[in-house]
């Protein structure tokens, strides 16, 4: 078949944060980040929808093995970032603001070097059941 | 008796740890859930009261007077904090979900006008954990 296909793969981790510009004193970052600046953290239950888009393979069928797209989302973003605090535990945001654009943006990055050139790559991450970002757009 | 239910939802920073135990234990009992520096979840409770539909109103309770109550008794202060350390009514206590819903009905319960009795409170740590409680009796 040579017509493109979508494949989409969900998967889950939850994370303590908070946002926060260290070039901004105590009152800036509450007045721009409100209660997400909180410095004990907070945290959330981040789901994610990884979506691959390109023609099947025609030996298989598949645009790629969900088994596999599965595994590699366990291994290079589940294993960094489940149950850890993103700003203190994750070398990916200890210098970058842990928005949930900057974190799919990361994921994005995270992944595209172990997916095929041909297919393309788009992430969509909820950081709540009503927040929710997607990248690239 | 008819039962009513108000969602609401918070999410938080927490882990779970027993004080009385070192480190090493409370990482073979609690795994990533002992997480140092803390992880998270977005929370979705369940508040239900029963009673009798009152004649003139036809309500168990106005619904709109039962979600003020939850903010401000539960919401206020739990949502974009840490369950460990910002939380006065779980001090003391390991913040597994078991003992939040048990903690939220304890705030609730002395709030609830005559004639409206707690019944249960629900409270999902995921998508696909949540406890129920429903008082000692």
């Amino acid at each position: 078949m040579s017509k493109k296909v979508a494949v989409f793969r969900r998967e889950h981790f939850n994370a303590a944060h908070r946002l926060f510009n260290p070039g901004w004193d105590d009152a800036t970052n509450e007045k721009v980040f409100g209660k997400c600046a909180r410095p004990h953290y907070h945290g959330h239950n981040y789901e994610l929808e990884v979506k691959v888009t390109g023609k099947p393979d025609k030996r298989t069928g598949y645009v790629m093995d969900m088994k596999s797209l599965g595994d590699l989302v366990k291994r290079e973003i589940h294993s960094r970032f489940d149950h850890k605090n993103l700003n203190l535990d994750t070398k990916e945001f200890k210098n970058l603001n842990p928005t949930a654009e900057n974190i799919v943006v990361v994921i994005y990055d995270l992944l595209r070097p172990h997916i095929d050139k041909k297919m393309d790559l788009q992430i969509r991450l909820y950081e709540t059941p009503r927040n929710f970002v997607e990248y690239p757009v | 008796m008819v039962y009513l239910t108000r969602l609401e939802h918070f999410n938080a920073a927490h882990k779970l740890y027993n004080p009385g135990w070192d480190a090493d234990k409370n990482e073979q009992v609690f795994g990533k859930c002992a997480n140092e520096n803390w992880h998270g979840h977005n929370y979705e409770l369940f508040v239900t009261v029963k009673g009798q539909p009152k004649p003139d109103t036809g309500f168990v309770f106005d619904v709109k007077q039962l979600s003020l109550l939850i903010k401000q008794h539960v919401i206020e202060k739990v949502d974009h904090m840490n369950l460990n350390m910002d939380v006065e009514f779980m001090k003391g206590r390991i913040c597994s979900t078991e003992n939040l819903a048990i903690g939220i009905w304890n705030e609730l319960i002395t709030h609830l006008p005559d004639g409206v009795k707690m019944h249960c409170i629900k409270l999902y740590e995921t998508p696909r954990i949540y406890v129920e409680y429903f008082g000692e009796d």
